[in-house]
This record gives C-alpha cells, structure tokens and sequence, in this order.
C-alpha cells in the first residue's frame, strides 16, 4: 500500500503557497468537463459542492436525510476558530498551529495543520460575506472569546449555534448553485458503495430511500464528507442518523482507515435516563468555569444531594488536580468520571452520572449572573431532566463527541484510492489523537471552501482520468452486491430488533474500548464481536420491504457496519501500546494516572488495509516526522 | 404510564392513510416523545408488524428534521420545543394521544408521520442565499454591522425549517419561514444588495409550491420551536412591496 503523503518540501508557512503554484490547473472552459460526486451535505460537503459548482464543475450531491440543511455540523454549539488576532493577544497563525498540534498530543501532521490555521482566516471572511451573523460587539465589530482552555480569544460564533448559522451559510450557498443547474442535490438517498475501475474511484451505488430503488451515478472523482462513527457506541451526541457506512465500505474497496481508536469523549453531557435513551445531548463545556464536580465518599449513599454534608462530599477533581480543579481537560476529567463511577460512587438512576454544583457560584455571584451566563443550558437541562439546577446540582456524564480517525488521506485529501477524496471528521487528517475545542467547523470548511477546489483540479489536469458510464460492468456488479446485501438482511426474520444489537455493541465498545482501554478488554472484545456479527446475521429482525420507505433497513445496514469496523477500532486501540489525546490505555500511565505517551515507538499514523471480514487487516505505519515542533508532555498538575 | 397513541398509519404517497391504535407501555416520564415512539417501534418489531415511520435526526432541536402534530398542535404544545425535545413528564397516565403528519398541499406525506419538505429547499434555491462565490471576499470586518442588526438578523436566521408553521397554519401558509429568512439576510449589509431580487423570487417559488396564504393568525409564532417572530412577517411585507414599487 502506498502511502506517500506528498507533503511539499520547503519552509512549513510556505508549504501551501508553493503547492498552489505547483499544482496544475484545469482550464475553465474544460472544467464543465469534469462530473464530481459528493456524498454529505454538512460543512465539508456542502462547502465542497458549492464550491466547485462555482468554478464550473458538475456536481452531483447526496445526503440521507430529507434536507442538506439537516447534517449534523448543524448541532456544534460553541464556536470556530481563527487565527485573525482581532483582540490584539498575541494570536497568529503559528500559535493556532502549536496548539492544534499541541491539543492533538502530536500525532497529527504538521504541514495539513499549519495549512488549517493559514486558512481559518478566510474561512471568517467567506462566512460573513454570506451572511452568518457572528456575535459582534457594539462598535460593530465581530465578537471573540476564549474556548476549550485556549489562551487567547480566537473564537467566532454565533449565539450557542455556530454550527447551525455555518451550516446556513454553506446549504445557502449550495442552494444557490443548484438553483442554477449546478448542482443536482440527491436528498433521501444513502451510499451504499463506491465503485472502483481499474482502481481508480468512478463513481457510487446509492439507494433511494423512498422507493428503494438501487441505482449508480458515475463521475470523474468522489467526494466523501460523511461525517464521524461516534455512533458505534450506540450512545453519542451524534444525531441518530449520523454512520460509518460510507467510509467503511470505501475501506473495504481498499482506501485505508487511518487511526480508528482516537474517538473524543465530552465530559459535561446528561446522563442516561433509562434503556430507552436514544441520545446524549451535550451541554457547553464552559459550565466547569462555575460549576464543581462531586460525589458522595460513600459507597451506596442514596441521600439527596443537599442533604449530604460537606464533609462527606468528594470534590475529586479538586483533590487530583489541585491547580486546575474542576477545569481538568476534557479527557482527564471524563476519565476520573468514569473512576468514581466504576468505584460505585455515582449519583442518579443508575449510578452513571456526577454532581456539577453550582450552589456556590451562586452564593457568591448571585442567580442573576448565572443566569446571565449559563440561562440557557440551565433552561435545556430541565427540559430533558424535568430538574431546576439553580437548586439542586446538575448530573453530567462524559458521552462520546467526536471521532478523530477517519479514511487516510494524503495533503490532496486524497485518499490512497485515486480519485477518492475525503473530507471533514471523515478524514484522519487534522486533529491528531485529540481535537481542540472549536476546531471541527474550521477543518470541514478549509478542506472543502479552500483545500479540495485546487487540489482536485491538480487531479483532473495531472493525471488522465478514465470515464466509465454507469453501464460499466463494475457498476453492474457493485449495484448486484448491494442488491443481495439488502436482499439477504430482509430474508433473516430473526428474532431480536435492529436497536437490541446495536445497543449491545455500544455497550461493548463503551466497556472495552471507550475512555480507558487495556489489552485484556479490547482481547475480550475480539472475541465478542464476531460472535455478536454471526448472531447479528443470524437472528436480526429487520421488517418490510426493499421497495419503501423503510426506516429498519436503513438502521440495519449501517449496524452491520458497526458490527464489522468495531473490531477494526478495538485492533488500533490494542496495537497502540501508549496512551495519548483521546485514547487512554490503562496500562501506559504516569503515576497521576496521566496518559504516557511513547514518542519513540508510536510516533506514526496507523493506517489499515481490509483483507475481509473475520480476517486481520494489516497496519501500515506513516511516520510522523516533526520538523518544527518539539514533543513535549502535558502537565495539568 | 400506558398510554393510549392514535396513530396516523398511511403505507406510502398514494394510499389512504387511517388512525391505528397502539398501547404504549411503561412510559417513563423521563422518555422524550420520540423515544416512547422508539419502545412502541420495538414492540411493533418484536410482533412482525411495520414500525411506525417518522423523520428525525440530532434529536437535541436543532436540526428540524422532526415533526408530528400531537393532539393536534405542531410539535405537541410546550412553547419553543421541538417534537424531540418534548418529554413524556407532560403527559399523564391513561391519556390518549393523537399523532399526525404535517399536513399542507405542499408537503405530501411518504410515510405514515413523513412528509416531503422540498418545497422549503426549493424556496431557498430560488434566492435564499448571498450571491458570493467562494474567495476574494473582504475581511470580515470591513464593514460593522451594528450589535442590534445583527442579534435581529440572527433572530430571524434561528429557524431550523421543520415547517411547524405551515403545519399550524389554517392556510398552510410558509411566510414565517420565508419572511425569516428574508429578514436574516435583509437585515445584513451583505444581504442587502440584492433584497429585491430575493423577496420577489422566493414569494414567487412559495407560491407556485402551493402554500397559501398569509391572514395573521399568529398561529405559527405560537409553534415554532424557535420562537421566530411574526414581526417578520410584517417586514417581509414592506419588503415585498417596495420591490415591486421599485421594479416598476
């Protein structure tokens, strides 16, 4: 497997300039020449679309749900950043750098990084020119404030919907073009393969899913902007609809998957309810500023939270991390969660869950002023609790967030199938083993308003793309297995839903491979989840028909997905032998039970090429080579 | 709780759709609404009968992708709630619910609870947007836009477009989600360039889609999950009107 990822050569801040001028060009008039699919309309896709529909492109775009403007970048709260210094702190594009690279515990590479904070700047200018009404202060001027621990405030947004007004601002934008005949959108209609000719990516099998109907669409390159796999765990803040199937089954075509075990836990989410639950709804993370976390010393202890004495009280993350407290980062602090949990000192129905305290703030600040900072979230936990947190403590639970692996892909975007490029948490590339808060806006749009439009265009002039039409036998046999894939999951009548086995696997992976692994779980896990696959194929009841709407098939395929790429994450995170970012294993820890880090022998991307189902892939390593930064060891003593 | 749903069952575009009735079984006041739906769905399931369809996705309210008319209120009545974000603590035992599709000429019904919302698509695509193409725009604060515009302007570009309003509206009217987004840009420097343009295209598409409309009943205000204003409305006349006084 070939994994060179042409990063330039030459001064990292120049990198990107010079690859501009070196890559070469499709002459306009040649561009309507060019067919491009996209699959997903979120930032990435939707930005991708528009954007090469405006340089003259045809573009044909896909997306599941009913609307573009349902993808869920919709549901970022907290804001994007860029690296524009309108506060005059000492902001610039290096600095965003270093702490991309920093917050992903270097292992991110250095040249797609930089190129990020180079372009977070236009990415501001495009979103205004739109029309996104970013908070502004009343001289006019855009509005910043500081997020996820950074130093400096760098970060834009719009109210708590930041990703709702960007996601507006780029489905406007692909509105515009398909107004004009530019685009044609393709809405309630999933991918179901990609289809290779002569290794080259040519286009995708898709299904309708009001009819049923399986068809192909052929093209000069794909575009995958799909979105994360939180959704393995079953439980996650991602929207419900929110999978893995594009990307895993353009892995089992052969594009590799790039570092499958750095999934992102959020530690301020509510707390499951029940067996019921169907998702876990993230509140802002700025809540700790004010907020402590506890939970009773003893075991068992069922009293209400007022009535427990201060005494008897664990403000545990005072206690461990005594300088920054209840503002522990996210994955320390999800992690001591877990522990007191485990310890059987967790509150509310079934233990799985922390006190956030506020009764202090207000007796020291008073209600208005929390109200003034935090009334919406306040507002949001009763809704979902029924509960009254000016009163009575919320319970927060970490949930998973954010998956930092993706399809690899070289400093094109292009995966290591030609003509197969991948983009936004779809993609490895960008956020190493852990992502900055404020980040994941800023990577869908730079890749797709201002990284893909010119290296596509470098594809399409430096290589000679084949042109298959649909009627190539590739099509007809990818559309044939699809078919009997489909066929064969409605024939099982089995015994047990969809959502039993999913919920089953999430379980799994949540026990041994969620936010502190080790050897002996994630070797328990594969060994249960073939067994929970062959069962799965066995016994699963998916009802109704192929020819309809039919909401339990649609579910069902993008479980047995999950069924086959859990095994994949549990072989990353087993091979990993360090903890970093967002994956911890138990096993690699400092005395302070801080994530231990082997620069020496783990600096590398792990990227792993599919042989089959129940057959080992392989790992191949792309070395990541730091010229610029030195590797150091966080301290949050 | 046990509840009793009156579910609206319709297999498919062209057939004729009937209320079903379903027992929903230990009901926690904790559920939301879609989540009773989810258990009702298992149990369908686990009997070998079709699952009830219904559109949902981020189910944190945000994404508009949910609907429902529950006892015959847009998103089931708790102000400035969507149908995901409305929990089962607002229901009693032994209540019988009624759960319908969004109904409007302009929005068919797929599926049992699913119904067609491309017409609020195509509305946008017929203007809904800033003519800027991607690149060479100005830097983002070379032209202030003053605090109280824009907190207007983002008042108004709030709306998730579940098409609640459409639903709630006697006429099956869509001027509150057009009048939004017409404000949203409107109100904005960089939208107002092309603010004739845009109202005279999108009233244009919003009527050939087959929505009806406008008598002020404020119905709409009283469902959206956004708590758009009816304000809009108001502006998205005057608007209307001074573009066509100016075109001619």
């Amino acid at each position: 497997m070939n994994l060179d990822a042409k990063i330039p050569s030459g001064p990292l801040e120049r990198k990107w300039d010079r690859h501009r001028l070196e890559m070469k060009l499709v002459n306009p008039a040649n561009k309507r020449k060019f067919d491009v699919i996209v699959v997903g309309s979120g930032l990435a896709g939707a930005s991708a679309a528009a954007s090469l529909a405006e340089l003259g492109y045809n573009v044909k775009c896909f997306c599941f749900q009913d609307s573009p403007r349902r993808a869920h970048s919709i549901a970022a709260q907290g804001g994007i950043n860029a690296a524009k210094n309108y506060q005059n702190d000492g902001d610039s594009a290096y600095r965003l750098f270093y702490d991309t690279i920093k917050g992903g515990d270097f292992r991110a590479r250095e040249a797609n990084v930089y190129r990020l904070a180079q372009l977070s700047v236009n990415i501001i200018d495009q979103c205004v020119a739109q029309g996104v009404p970013f908070a502004r202060e009343y001289g006019g001027l855009l509005a910043n404030r500081s997020f996820g621990g950074a130093q400096v405030s760098r970060t834009f947004y719009a109210r708590g919907q930041t990703g709702q007004q960007l996601l507006l601002g780029a489905y406007q934008a692909l509105c515009r073009q398909i107004g004009l005949g530019k685009v044609q959108m393709f809405a309630r209609t999933e991918m179901l393969d990609v289809v290779l000719v002569e290794g080259q990516a040519k286009g995708i099998v898709v299904r309708d899913l009001v009819t049923g109907q399986i068809s192909s669409h052929a093209g000069d390159a794909v575009v995958l902007a799909t979105g994360g796999y939180s959704n393995v765990f079953y439980l996650s803040t991602n929207a419900r609809g929110c999978n893995v199937t594009a990307i895993y089954r353009a892995h089992k075509k052969g594009a590799a998957f790039a570092n499958p075990c750095y999934t992102q836990i959020h530690p301020t989410c509510i707390p499951v309810s029940g067996e019921h639950q169907s998702k876990l709804t993230l509140m802002s993370e700025s809540l700790r500023n004010d907020g402590r976390v506890w939970v009773q010393k003893q075991k068992g202890d069922t009293r209400p939270p007022q009535q427990i004495p201060e005494p008897e009280r664990d403000y545990y993350l005072e206690r461990k991390y005594p300088s920054y407290g209840n503002l522990a980062p996210r994955d320390i602090a999800s992690r001591a969660a877990k522990e007191v949990c485990d310890e059987g000192r967790g509150v509310g129905r079934g233990g799985l869950g922390v006190y956030l305290d506020f009764s202090d703030a207000i007796s020291r600040l008073g209600v208005a002023t929390i109200k003034e900072r935090y009334g919406n979230l306040f507002d949001m936990y009763q809704t979902i609790t029924g509960e009254n947190a000016y009163q009575t403590p919320m319970r927060i639970y970490p949930a998973l967030h954010y998956t930092m692996g993706g399809l690899w892909v070289d400093y094109n975007l292009m995966s290591n199938l030609p003509g197969l490029f991948v983009l936004g948490e779809a993609n490895f590339s960008d956020h190493g083993a852990n992502r900055l808060g404020a980040s994941a806006l800023m990577q869908g749009l730079a890749d797709g308003y201002f990284i893909l439009p010119y290296t596509i265009g470098h594809y399409f002039a430096s290589s000679k793309p084949l042109k298959p039409s649909v009627s190539h036998p590739e099509f007809r046999k990818a559309e044939e297995e699809v078919k009997a894939r489909t066929q064969r999951m409605l024939s099982i009548r089995g015994k047990r839903t969809v959502s039993s086995f999913h919920r089953e696997l999430g379980k799994l992976m949540w026990d041994k491979c969620g936010m502190a692994r080790n050897e002996a779980g994630l070797k328990e896990a594969l060994q249960r989840i073939p067994a929970l696959r062959e069962e799965y194929w066995e016994n699963v009841n998916v009802t109704g028909e192929n020819q309809e709407l039919n909401q339990a098939l649609e579910q069902a395929g993008r479980v047995a997905d999950y069924m086959e790429f859990a095994e994949l994450m549990c072989y990353d995170a087993l091979m990993r032998r360090e903890s970093c970012g967002g994956h911890f294993r138990t096993e690699f820890q400092t005395e302070d039970g801080e994530a231990l880090r082997d620069d020496a022998h783990c600096s590398f991307v792990a990227a792993w090429e599919y042989h089959g189902v129940d057959k080992r892939p392989t790992l191949h390593k792309e070395p990541l080579a730091y010229e610029e930064v030195k590797m150091t060891q966080r301290s949050y003593k | 709780m046990t509840l009793t749903l009156k579910v609206w069952r319709q297999s498919n575009a062209h057939a004729t759709g009937r209320f079903v009735e379903y027992q929903a079984n230990d009901v926690i006041p904790d559920m939301s609404f879609l989540e009773m739906l989810d258990v009702v769905n298992e149990d369908l399931t686990d009997r070998g009968e079709d699952p009830i369809a219904f559109d949902s996705d981020c189910r944190e309210g945000i994404c508009g992708m949910c609907s429902l008319m529950i006892n015959g209120v847009a998103h089931g009545g708790q102000r400035g709630t969507a149908t995901c974000q409305l929990h089962m603590r607002h229901f009693k035992d032994g209540d019988t619910i009624a759960i319908e599709p969004w109904r409007a000429r302009a929005f068919p019904v797929i599926k049992d609870l699913v119904v067609d919302r491309i017409a609020f698509d195509r509305i946008i695509e017929a203007g809904g947007f800033v003519s800027v193409s991607t690149g060479g725009t100005p830097d983002g604060n070379a032209i202030p836009i003053p605090k109280d515009d824009q907190e207007l302007a983002m008042d108004a570009a709030s709306c998730i477009g579940c098409g609640a309003c459409v639903a709630a509206c006697k006429n099956a009217s869509a001027m509150l989600f057009v009048s939004a987004k017409i404000s949203h840009l409107g109100l904005l420097p960089q939208g107002k360039v092309e603010k004739n343009r845009r109202v005279l295209s999108m009233v244009k598409s919003m009527d050939e889609a087959g929505f009806g409309g406008c008598t002020v009943t404020g119905s709409c205000e009283a469902v959206c999950p956004k708590e758009i204003s009816l304000d809009f409305i108001a502006q998205m006349n005057r608007d209307y009107l001074k573009a066509l006084l100016e075109r001619e």
